[in-house]
Order: C-alpha cells, then structure tokens, then sequence
C-alpha cells in the first residue's frame, strides 16, 4: 500500500527525467499538475472511506491505513503546489502571490494546502493524545479540504465539468454518509440507549471494563476518540 | 526552408503515394512501429529532424501536397513537431481530452467534401472542396498558434488565403462578417453526442478580419494533407486570434450583416468573445493570459514566455483595431 500510493509521483519523475518509454506527452507541467491533483483528491476520498470501513467491518485495521492515506493526501497536493510553483511560475514567489490573491481557483487550492498542514502536522498519536477531543475536532477541518479541492478542480476545467463533478459526487457520498451516522447516534442519544453516543457497544463495553481490543498495537488510536 | 523542402520531395518520392484517406493498413504499422521502436524513438525524437517524424509517427499514406513557401508570411521560430502537433489538439468533436482526436478522428470521411456557401454574395451554392483547391494554389506559412487555455505551438500549414476565395464569391457591400459552420455527424464525431458545446461548432470574423492576407484557408500540414485530428479536410486559422476561432472541418461559409454567434462565447460570454484577440493585457476571468507555455521547450524546466499582443502579429494586424475597446470587445 505504502508503496503503491507512491507509484503514481515514481511515474512522472520518470517521464520528468527522461526515462525510456515514459512520456509526459506535450505539455508535461499541465500533465504533472494534473496528475499531482487527482491523485491528492483520491487520495483524499480513499482517506475518507476508511472510517466507513471500519464501521463496516469492525477492525481497526482501517484507521492505521487512513494516517498514511491521509499524509500521502498532503504529499500529493505538496507535490502539486511544488510543480505549479517552481516549474510553471519558474519559483517567482511575487508572480504566485498575485496567482493566489487575483485568480479564485487557486486562491482556493492554496487555502485547502494550508489548512492540510495543521493535519499533518497533528497525524502522530502523540498529537492525538495530547489534543485529545479537540484532535477529532481540528480533523474535521479535511472536510473543508475536500470540499475547496473539487471546488478548485470545478474552477479551472475550461468548460467539461464531468471529473469534477465526478469526485463531488463521491465526496458527497462519503460525507453524506456520516451525517446520516451522525443522524442516527443524535437519534440514539435521545433514547438512552448508548449514553456516550458511541455506536458500538462493544467497544463501549471494553473501554469501561479496561479490555484492549486483541488487534491493538503500541501507539494505536483510542476507539474512544474515533468518531470518524 | 529549402532543405525542408528537398527533405519533403524525397521522403515523398520514398514512400508510394496514395489516396488522401487514410487506410486501416496505416493503423497497422503505426502500432507495430510503436511497439517495435520504443527505445529508437525516444532516441529518434531528440533528433528532431524529418527521419524521426518518418519513423512511424506520421501517416505515409497522407498525400504529399504541392506548394510554394511564404516565408514573408512565416515566422523565423522552429515549428513544432509532427508528433506534438497531431497528439495534443483541442477537438471537442472527438473527445475532450487532448489525445481524443488523435484517437477518435480516424474514422471522418474527408472526401468527398462540399462547401455550402450562401448570404450576401453575388455567387452562392455548392462547391466540392477539390474545385475549390484547383483555384486557389496552395502555399506554405510557418504561424504560431495561441490558445486561449495558454498553451502555444509554431506549426507549418499548408493552405491558401481566404481573401482569395472569398472574392471569388463576390460579396456584396451587406456582408459585413463572414459566419463559418462546421460538419454536424454524431456518427462520425463521437463527441457530438454531448452536450459539452453546442453543435455544429459555429465561427466568424469581421470582413475585413477575413479579408486580410494573414487570414489562411488549411488543407495541410509539414507538406502533406492535414490529418483528420488538425481539421481535415478544410479549416481556419487566424494567427492573432486564439486557437478556438480556428474552425475545423468547415462545411458552410455565410456572408451576413450581422455579428454571427460563434460556439464558445454561447457557452460562456464572460469568458470566450467574437474577437478573441491574443491579448496579454486582457486576462480571461480565470487565468492569466500575459504569460503561455510553449508546448516542446525540451525540459519540464522550460520556462513559461510572455505572451505578444495579437500573437506577435500587433504590426500587420493592429491597424483594423484602432479605436477600438479591445478589453470590452475581447
């Protein structure tokens, strides 16, 4: 996995630095940008899928892979942001700054990198630990993110807006599914059945009687705090 | 440019000349060239000379065109390569990614091919494209191409002025544009079949925009017949103007009295206009349009160039501006 996610940034520096039968096509900046860009949006949306999954299939398993993920995501818009930087603005940071303040798309890619760095720089479980509840409060701030990446995509594209529309589409899938979660534990709450709002007795179970899960590793996140 | 042209007659004389239409045959060795010479023509490609083009990147059966170079018309600046100028086209007929065309253009019929050409002139109908060609001999002229997305290429047609024939048609003192249409065929265009623009595509110019000499009627490209990806078999350029007033595929000429509605300011008139000038202190309400990437500079480190006004072409062409708001007439 760590691997694979890689493979897609391996392929454009190979084609970059000329290696045989790797070719960026004519424009190769544009195609670098682009690929650099879907990639950090699917990536995104792989990150977003992993608390579902956990849902789905109660192992923790999903929530180690969604810190890769999730650092792979600000990779690929670094990545992204680098190209546009020093290989289409030649690193003219003065030419960027009216980029990023006159042209609204990427007024809005830029906000979404920034507001990645605060994410990334809290992805440690030291980090989760020592923010505690406000961790789960601060990473809720990848939902903004998703949104300003398609919205950026949405902004660019010259006139065909079916790609972006296609990861909105997901976006809103993936986001709309926790809010119906989110929907139904309200729901849960007023009933008194699950007083914590946890959706999973199980783990509810286990945290009050001081049981660790039997797949839990030394540095792995507290269920407790895993809202999603 | 005379090597060129040694280099064309006798890579034409090589390979045997045959119909315009291209053959499934040459489909066939196209993908064995490719599969065979991945390492030669990376190597090949550095070259940048007519063998490489020949080695299975080009269309042999394309037929060899005869004309005259216009270098006074030309610019100084290297054109483009074959491969370059026939795998990165803006076609939305065909797909709106720019290797569609490439793909998906194979299958256009480009003969036989009438002209419709009708409104205010005294000599109006019909006209097969091959008539026309035998009255309007053809020349070479090496132009840059600026499209509106930034991107730029140098590219050598091969065509004839538009003056020429438009004059043949003897316009009367009503027409004050020139409206072109372009070939409506889902079938063939696969493209078509969605709504992304408006079909058929639709372009015009002032008359006296068409009537300038800049202004060239395409039926080529590096000495052979325009492949189908570049607009075959008959298209516009206007070298001052960005790319999208560069109609492809024309089927209809109408002189009319009254601005016609061209296809990419219908779909979005904040953004694309009638003119559509290359103007680097006119920025589309997205981008920038003060700087372009030359498409082949070699290096992802090839810097972007600043863009000229009207392409570089501000001396020949400025003078039918004058007076004019070109921010508000974009």
């Amino acid at each position: 996995m760590f691997v694979g996610c890689l493979i897609p940034a391996l392929h454009l520096a190979a084609g970059a630095f000329g290696v045989v039968g790797v070719s960026l096509g004519a424009d190769p900046v544009k195609l670098i940008l682009h690929t650099t860009g879907t990639w950090t949006l699917r990536l995104l949306a792989a990150t977003l899928l992993m608390t579902p999954l956990r849902n789905l299939t109660g192992s923790l398993a999903w929530l180690r892979l969604r810190r890769m993920l999730g650092l792979y995501v600000f990779f690929y818009a670094l990545l992204h942001f680098s190209t546009y930087l020093f290989l289409d603005q030649d690193g003219k940071l003065s030419a960027i700054w009216h980029d990023i303040v006159k042209r609204p798309y990427i007024t809005l890619g830029f906000l979404g990198l920034l507001l990645l760095i605060p994410l990334a720089i809290t992805s440690t479980a030291k980090a989760q630990r020592r923010l505690g509840r406000g961790w789960t409060r601060l990473h809720r701030l990848v939902y903004v993110v998703a949104g300003l990446g398609v919205w950026h995509y949405w902004w660019l594209v010259k006139k065909d807006i079916r790609p972006p529309l296609a990861y909105a589409a997901i976006f809103a899938a993936l986001l709309g599914y926790r809010w119906a979660l989110r929907l139904r534990r309200q729901h849960r709450t007023d009933r008194g059945s699950a007083p914590n709002g946890l959706e999973q007795p199980v783990e509810l179970a286990q945290q009050r009687l001081g049981i660790v899960p039997a797949d839990a590793r030394i540095g792995d996140r507290n269920p407790v705090l895993e809202r999603g | 440019m005379n090597t060129r042209k040694r280099l064309i007659k006798s890579w034409a004389d090589a390979v045997p000349a045959a119909p315009s239409d291209i053959t499934p045959e040459q489909r066939f060795v196209s993908r064995r060239t490719l599969l065979a010479g991945g390492l030669g023509l990376a190597a090949l490609q550095s070259l940048g000379s007519f063998e490489s083009e020949a080695f299975g990147q080009t269309a042999p059966n394309l037929q060899a065109l005869a004309f005259k170079q216009n270098a006074a018309l030309s610019v100084k600046e290297p054109p483009n390569s074959y491969q370059d100028i026939t795998t990165y086209n803006n076609y939305y007929e065909f797909g709106t990614d720019k290797s569609d065309p490439a793909e998906n253009a194979q299958k256009l019929r480009t003969r036989p091919w009438t002209v419709t050409v009708g409104g205010e002139a005294e000599v109006t109908g019909s006209f097969a494209l091959d008539d026309i060609l035998r009255t309007n001999p053809l020349e070479e002229r090496i132009y840059r191409l600026r499209c509106v997305e930034a991107w730029s290429m140098v590219v050598p047609w091969v065509g004839f002025p538009l003056a020429g024939l438009l004059q043949q048609f003897k316009p009367t003192s009503k027409a004050k544009y020139v409206e072109f249409k372009s070939l409506y065929d889902p079938k063939q265009m696969p493209g078509q079949r969605s709504g992304v623009l408006e079909w058929p595509y639709v372009e015009g110019l002032r008359i006296d925009e068409a009537m300038h000499p800049l202004t060239l009627m395409v039926v080529g490209l590096y000495g052979k017949v325009l492949p189908n990806q570049n607009g075959a078999p008959l298209r516009l350029i206007v070298p001052w103007k960005y790319g999208f007033k560069g109609i492809k595929a024309i089927v209809g000429i109408k002189f009319v009295e009254r601005m016609p509605h061209t296809t990419w300011a219908g779909s979005n008139p904040s953004e694309y206009g009638f003119f559509a000038n290359v103007n680097p202190a006119v920025d589309h309400p997205r981008w920038s349009q003060a700087s372009e990437r030359r498409i082949g500079s070699g290096s992802i480190f090839a810097s972007r160039i600043p863009t000229l006004p009207f392409n570089g072409y501000a001396d020949q062409v400025a003078g039918l501006y004058s007076g004019m708001d070109l921010r508000r007439n974009f």
